[in-house]
């Protein structure tokens, strides 16, 4: 298979541009507009199916958290928890009377809410009345918000019997520092005791505004309709002002290992640095290069070395993940104490061995091939373009991120991503967050207690 | 929000990294609670014309659903094979066995079949169940062919070596201890299908118990790949833009050639009739939070297909209203009561799958509120529990069940992969795909007496076990 590859690797790379002009019909076409209150809306018609997704999306993540650390996660854990006329109970039996399927979630950047209902008048028409009402005047009653943050307590306590979720919290404060990023997402039991709901209301107001928003939607709707459905339903949303930029992410000094002592059978690492912004130039070559390095799930280099070859890990990969400001370039794995030496050391060679030399041209090709060849699953569903619409609004990429996706991956070259890995990684300068026992060489693997 | 966690379903690999899922996206759906399986009215019509079945001559299964909405297809082979068919020494197996698919035939490099995926754009996975193995490719649908010739290739001719078995059975040491050993809430969960299964398979990890992976032979496999892969073990299932005619043309070519095989079906132990109520505690010093786990034994669809138990179906779709009403979802009674009106659990949720093979369970899990005690939390459950068997679900509670049902039937409509899921597990369990079809139907005909009376006769003292985390600091 290797020789093949390399055999019709000259071949192979115009074809691919070929493809990737000639299937552009099969793209969503977007449109895109603003609302008369100067929101701006992405827009995919999608007939087949008598169902419609909308997403609204705020900058409004944890990276807002500032002093009060789980305040977006609060915030967005409340919105379906009492809305306008009725409080939690009522809000929740009249939506799920519509059929309608609601969604909160806050990440690092943003913050969105969301809903997919039938189009059918029936249901859609009550159902986006309850979501207006989320949008525009959720309730933050007492009673609710005392409840909700016992359950985000009891959520943190939960990550706190993760080793895994223990790894990526103590990265992301390692990489981020003082950066607002390195706030932790589900805040800590003291922050979150310590909020009550005059702060979640200045914080909804603040950021859940018709400035700070994009809204995608995807569905059975003609652009007339989804515009007349997007101005009913943002009409009562407050105005306010876009979220300031963040500041940018101040490059790590030096490398360095932090040991967190957990008892697992397992020692979990993650390892890496800042990364990539949404929109960067060398998006491409590192998307392409990392696709070699860890992110094609099954052929990537890191999965054949750590696990094919030494049975290491079951889960191991190496992902950038893009942000506003710099986002992590972050390597994962978890493997039996007793071999976590090994483990370690595959994992940092493997990297910086793949730093230092690049792809090799067989190695390349078929990441391309595989980005290429599976760019139609990226955009098959509704779920999946309404993720597209999402992020391109959010982060303000080029409307034509999708039609240029294909002939953007196939025209990165080895350089390209040697050059972008030489200027933005350098594993000298790692976080590595290892999460376990620290096994005293004589002592025999843990039982499975 | 905290559903169990599943280990009824064992991947090959992780599913992505990079995306973060927040807790409660959606909100719990009926379809969940039956392996997903729905079909209202509204899509009845649009299945019944697009659903093609064909069965070759050696019994291999072919079943086609066009979706033409984008140039892609998925793929899918099912083996009526799974961790219930194990018996004590080689629980596991299946699972082992599913990964070592992916290393290497006669004709394929161990690795090669993944390397000829991804360099067409495809993504693959595969997984297990306590009732089936199941392999697929999701690619774009000219791919079709060369997921039959692969997929025929190692349905005969896989080519099993020490070499490559002893990294792999590493890996799966690795899955357990991640999955499940590392994992409070799901080696509860484990614990808690040990105790409530006596007789039954289904008290086996389809992972396999820790001890069973150490001491595993790749003569077991071999052993297992003889005598379960074969056409007339397996479905394909198909779904995306494709000619049925053609992908069936295909499978002529390509599986048709295979024999068929002679399967002693594996004998399976009954599950013997309970006598009372079971407890467990699990204790661990690196739990946090506790948990409270209630399961009934619940009839399913094929036992009483098969005349196995004294049950109708409509008890099991009775059944699927009553963890609904009790527990489904934001507006069901005991979110309501227990979690915003006394403030005794932050979330509570119940679930019941009728579409197992053997006796399912109908199964609650909640997690107190900071200083409400586990005994207190069991009460309030149990309360609501008995309120159900006296008083029948209201009308507004019935219209929210039937309302998600009927809705879920269309967004299920989004997602090839799920399609073929259900198309592929209702096969593999001996149901037919034609009864998803039928499912919003029968939920619609379920009246509210019926639902008191499925919950008075099997949710039962007799019926339950108790599995209950517990912190060891609050031991």
């Amino acid at each position: 298979m290797k020789a093949l590859i390399v055999r019709f690797c000259a071949l192979v790379l115009p074809a691919l541009v070929a493809l990737a002009q000639s299937a552009n019909a099969a793209l969503p076409e977007i449109k895109t507009w603003e609302t008369g209150a100067g929101t701006r809306v992405l827009f995919v018609a999608a007939p087949e199916i008598p169902m419609v997704d909308i997403r609204v999306t705020f900058q409004a993540g944890a990276a807002r958290d500032g002093a009060q650390p789980g305040i977006a996660q609060l915030t967005s854990m409340l919105l379906n928890e009492g809305a306008g006329e009725r409080d939690a109970e009522a809000f929740n039996e009249a939506l799920a009377l519509t059929g309608a399927q609601f969604g909160a979630a806050a990440l690092k950047d943003m913050a969105w809410v969301e809903m997919r209902s039938l189009t059918d008048p029936a249901y859609l028409k009550p159902a986006l009345a309850l979501f207006a009402d989320v949008l525009a005047a959720p309730r933050f009653d007492a009673q609710a918000v005392a409840r909700e943050k016992q359950s985000l307590g009891v959520s943190i306590q939960r990550s706190a019997q993760d080793p895994g979720s223990i790894a990526t919290e103590r990265f992301y404060q390692a990489l981020y520092g003082d950066h607002p990023y390195a706030s932790p997402q589900l805040g800590t039991a003291d922050s979150v005791a310590a909020l009550d709901a005059a702060a979640i209301r200045a914080f909804f107001e603040r950021f859940y505004v018709l400035e700070n928003a994009v809204i995608a939607v995807v569905g059975d709707l003609t652009e007339a309709e989804a515009r007349q459905m997007i101005e009913d339903l943002t009409a009562r949303m407050l105005h306010g002002e876009a979220a300031a930029p963040l500041p940018a992410v101040v490059p790590l000094a030096e490398g360095a290992v932090i040991e967190v002592p957990y008892d697992s059978l397992q020692t979990h690492v993650r390892s890496g640095q800042p990364g990539l912004r949404r929109g960067d130039p060398d998006y491409f070559p590192l998307l392409v290069g990392n696709h070699v390095l860890g992110g094609n799930s099954m052929v990537s280099q890191l999965f054949k070395e750590v696990r094919e070859k030494r049975g290491l890990s079951y889960s191991v990969y190496s992902v950038f993940e893009p942000m506003a400001e710099l986002g992590p370039f972050r390597a994962a794995l978890q493997t039996g104490s007793a071999q976590r030496e090994e483990a370690l050391a595959v994992l940092d060679q493997t990297i910086r061995e793949f730093v230092s030399n690049g792809p090799s041209e067989a190695d390349l090709e078929a990441a391309r091939q595989n980005l290429i060849g599976g760019f139609p699953l990226r955009v098959n569903t509704n779920s999946n373009v309404l993720e597209y619409l999402a992020v391109i609004g959010a982060y303000d990429l080029p409307l034509d991120y999708l039609d240029t996706f294909r002939e953007r991956v196939a025209a990165v070259s080895a350089d390209d991503v040697r050059e972008a890995f030489a200027r933005r990684i350098d594993p000298d300068l790692f976080v590595t967050v290892v999460v376990g026992r620290v096994e005293k060489p004589d002592e025999a693997p843990a039982g499975e207690s | 929000m905290n559903q169990p966690p599943n280990p009824n379903k064992v991947l090959l690999r992780p599913s992505a990294p990079g995306r973060l899922h927040k807790a409660r996206v959606w909100l719990a759906s009926l379809a969940a609670l039956w392996l997903g399986a729905t079909g209202a009215a509204l899509a009845t019509q649009q299945d019944a014309e697009a659903i093609s079945e064909f069965v070759l001559d050696n019994g291999l299964k072919l079943i086609v659903q066009e979706d033409h909405r984008a140039p892609v297809a998925v793929v899918q082979v099912w083996y009526r094979v799974g961790g219930a068919d194990e018996h004590d020494g080689i629980t596991g197996v299946s699972h082992a066995l599913e990964h070592m698919m992916f290393k290497g035939t006669e004709s394929l490099a161990p690795g090669e079949f993944s390397e000829i995926v991804a360099a067409r754009g495809g993504r693959e996975n595969a997984f297990t169940s306590a009732d089936y193995t199941a392999y697929y490719q999701e690619w774009g649908a000219e791919n079709v062919e060369m997921s039959f010739k692969l997929e025929a290739d190692r349905m005969r001719n896989l080519k099993l070596t020490e070499e490559t078995f002893e990294q792999e059975i590493k890996v799966i040491a690795e899955e357990r201890r991640l999955r499940t050993d590392d994992n409070p809430s799901a080696y509860a969960y484990e614990v808690l299908r040990a105790t409530a299964y006596e007789t039954g398979p289904y008290r086996q990890p389809v992972i396999g118990w820790a001890e069973d992976i150490e001491n595993m032979q790749l003569a077991d496999l071999k052993a297992w790949y003889q005598r379960f892969y074969a056409p007339n073990n397996a479905i394909v299932v198909v779904v995306g833009d494709v000619d049925p005619a053609a992908v069936h043309a295909l499978a002529e070519q390509y599986f048709g050639p295979l024999a068929a095989e002679d399967i002693p079906p594996p004998r399976l132990r009954t599950e013997r009739t309970q006598t009372g109520t079971k407890r467990t505690d699990v204790r661990r010093s690196d739990a946090r939070v506790p948990s409270l786990m209630l399961a009934f034994k619940a009839p399913s669809l094929p036992e009483i297909a098969r005349g196995e138990v004294d049950a109708e179906p409509g008890e099991t779709y009775a059944l699927d209203v009553a963890a609904a009403v009790l527990a489904g979802d934001g507006a069901s009674r005991m979110h309501n009561a227990l979690v915003r009106e006394q403030g005794l659990a932050t979330s509570v949720y119940a679930g019941y799958s009728s579409v197992s093979r053997l006796t399912s369970l109908f199964y609650m899990v909640a997690t107190p509120a900071p200083g409400t005690s586990l005994d207190e939390l069991e009460a309030a459950m149990l309360a609501h529990i008995n309120a159900l068997k006296e008083t029948p679900p209201s009308d507004a509670e019935l219209a929210r069940v039937k309302a998600q049902v009927i809705a879920e039937s269309v967004y299920e409509r989004d997602s090839p992969s799920y399609q073929a899921n259900l198309i592929g597990s209702l096969e593999a369990v001996g149901l037919g795909w034609q009864v998803k079809a039928d499912y919003a139907d029968e939920i619609a005909n379920v009246a509210p007496a019926e639902v008191s009376a499925a919950a008075a006769r099997f949710l039962t003292p007799e019926r339950m076990t108790v599995t209950r985390l517990v912190p060891e600091d609050e031991a």
